[in-house]
């Protein structure tokens, strides 16, 4: 033991620090699905984005809109000179443009509501597993009452009472899957919270907030993460059939559900693509999203590492 | 040379729902600057838990019910979290048994490291990276600016526990409380991480109360030794003597069941029985039902008496075995 400190076994350092997200990158790659998922997302996303400069109409601009055009079948073509690749809606709206354009409200109505909820969903979910005692189980038994509703019938009722309108919408939501949050991020705290380096973190005199922050909430983030892709895709999905039902957004402002709503009438007299490729579009993102959130889950689940 | 650590008729218990635990049940002793003092037991004798009473870490249902904490002069028992929080890490450092646990494992070693010192300190984040490369290296981690940069997971238990070595010697501590924190390595790295701790000890002057159930790592680093069991200190003195001349029936046991060369081949010693049930401990001496050498006197609670230089909790010590 003499010449011990000499002696130190050092292990070779690793020419380039991989940080835990290249890590996390490489390992989400691996799956040829997810991949190809998550670049179709992307286009999605980057379409939605894009769309006022690529789309050949813009559908809210009612002096852009001819009702002449209205109910052509795909390929046809527009009044003003364009093709309508994918048909024209009841109103004479090009639904290329109305698909993106919808995409847009949905999309960014999902995002917006999951980051609120998660936000929220968050705080609540750290401050019931920290504090513990009568405050953990106040903030548990609303969440369960909570997730004893179907997430439908809560936004329903909440919307209805609400009105319509984008930020009604998105409040409607937060309201609805708060909940699932708080409950991922208590049982992940619960776990991290008993761990040693904790204690450790204690030890060194930090101060609780500091604890919580800083070195429990980056350990819960996987699940969050992973609950929150999932949730956004039910939220975009939630968000569809509330403006299906004609409570959600109104006529002026069509998200895809009241794209896929306003072709609805049409379906049995054959003009099948009002309706299909809105839910086509959809379907495409919701699918999408899912199976870039089930990667993840894979991923970040240690219990799942091959 | 007033202590800097005086611990006395310390009493943690645990109100749980199956009864009162005493897992500290009236412990004193005291630790003078830059002495290093073992306190070895079983598991379950409440020697962590002493060492968090002391920190003022103990989590309901569990509470100081009785005794003092004097750390430099001031009362640490029930004092007032924000004043314990000024001393955590800054006073008063630990160091835990498992070095995979300690460290958060998504944070960068640099970021753990200059966290501990911004916790106490108004340090630039330059300082604070110095100070954090310099403490690195001193508990002999090669290339300290390579390690700064990794992660927990980068890093072999004997790094961590080196890393989490240098943590504690951050702030420049009066005492240390170093909880089983060669346990979880293997014997080799074992020694290193002794040798390391022992040789900063004595640079820095630092006390440490050293918790572990292994004599042999405390014979060589210990200068006292306080054995617990039970909940009660029932044997403490310095290490030599103990080792030596053990007096009371359970130190004699423990060092009588370390495997050594020459038993080869016989059959090892052990104590009998097990350890007792916290919940329901006899009424007199608790090693009295394992005990060799208990008769009717140990129904009742031996007090700790001054034997050779040495404080003892027994009714028959081995003081035939001191005389020789």
């Amino acid at each position: 033991m003499t010449d011990a400190t000499t002696q130190v076994a050092a292990p070779r350092a690793p020419a380039r620090v991989e940080t835990p997200f290249q890590r996390f990158a490489s390992e989400f790659l691996e799956s040829r699905i997810a991949t190809a998922a998550l670049l179709v997302l992307l286009t999605i996303i980057v379409l939605a984005v894009l769309a006022p400069w690529i789309t050949p109409q813009n559908p809210y601009d009612l002096a852009q809109v001819d009702v002449l055009d209205g109910r052509l079948p795909p390929g046809s073509e527009a009044y003003a000179g364009y093709t309508m690749w994918l048909g024209s809606d009841g109103a004479g709206r090009d639904l290329f443009s109305a698909i993106l354009y919808g995409l847009r409200i949905s999309l960014s109505v999902g995002v917006a509501s999951g980051i609120i909820a998660l936000a929220i969903g968050m705080a609540v979910g750290l401050l019931a597993a920290y504090a513990g005692g009568r405050t953990e189980t106040i903030i548990m038994r609303v969440v369960d009452l909570q997730l004893s509703f179907p997430a439908t019938l809560v936004a329903l009722m909440l919307v209805a009472v609400l009105g319509k309108g984008i930020d009604k919408i998105i409040l409607a939501l937060v309201v609805a899957q708060w909940a699932y949050y708080a409950r991922t991020v208590r049982g992940t705290a619960l776990v991290e919270r008993s761990k040693e380096y904790v204690e450790a973190a204690a030890c060194l005199g930090l101060s609780n907030a500091r604890v919580v922050f800083r070195h429990i909430l980056p350990n819960c983030l996987a699940p969050l993460i992973v609950v929150g892709t999932v949730q956004t895709a039910s939220a975009i999905s939630l968000e569809a059939t509330l403006s299906f039902l004609g409570v959600g957004l109104p006529q002026t402002e069509p998200s895809l559900g009241v794209l896929i709503a306003n072709g609805f009438e049409y379906m049995l007299s054959g003009r099948y693509w009002i309706s299909v490729f809105p839910g086509l579009a959809l379907l495409l993102t919701v699918v999408t999203i899912n199976l870039v959130g089930d990667q993840l889950r894979d991923v970040l689940n240690p219990r799942l590492k091959k | 040379m007033t202590p800097v650590l005086q611990v006395s008729g310390l009493k943690t218990h645990f109100f749980t729902r199956a009864g009162v635990v005493k897992a500290v049940d009236g412990v004193d002793f005291s630790v003078a600057k830059g002495e290093v003092m073992g306190l070895v037991g079983e598991s379950g004798s409440g020697k962590s838990i002493t060492g968090f009473s002391i920190l003022g870490l103990i989590d309901p249902p569990g509470r100081i019910v009785e005794g003092s904490v004097r750390f430099n002069g001031v009362e640490l028992a029930n004092a007032p979290e924000a004043a314990l929080q000024t001393l955590r890490g800054n006073r008063i450092a630990m160091i835990f048994q498992d070095p995979m646990m300690t460290l958060n494992p998504v944070l960068r070693i640099d970021t753990q490291m200059m966290e501990a010192i911004a916790a106490h300190e108004r340090v630039d984040r330059k300082t604070a990276w110095q100070r954090s490369r310099d403490a690195l290296g001193l508990v002999g981690i090669p290339s300290p600016e390579e390690r700064l940069r990794a992660y927990p997971h980068q890093l072999s238990g004997g790094m961590r526990q080196r890393v989490a070595i240098a943590i504690a010697f951050l702030n420049r501590p009066d005492l240390i409380i170093a909880d089983e924190p060669t346990t979880a390595l293997d014997v080799t790295i074992q020694g290193q991480i002794i040798h390391e701790a022992q040789k900063l000890t004595h640079q820095m002057g630092t006390a440490m109360i050293w918790i572990t159930h292994d004599l042999a790592v405390v014979a060589g680093l210990a200068d006292r030794i306080s054995v617990m069991y039970a909940g009660r200190i029932v044997e403490q003195g310095p290490t030599d003597s103990v080792i030596d001349r053990p007096l009371h029936p359970y130190t004699v046991g423990l060092l009588g069941s370390v495997p050594t060369s020459n038993k080869r081949g016989e059959r090892l010693f052990q104590i009998e029985g097990m350890t007792p049930n916290m919940l329901a401990l006899p009424e007199g001496c608790a090693f009295a039902p394992r005990c060799r050498r208990a008769n009717g006197a140990c129904a009742r609670q031996p007090q700790i008496e001054d034997i050779a230089g040495r404080a003892v909790r027994c009714f028959h010590p081995h003081t035939a075995a001191a005389a020789e």
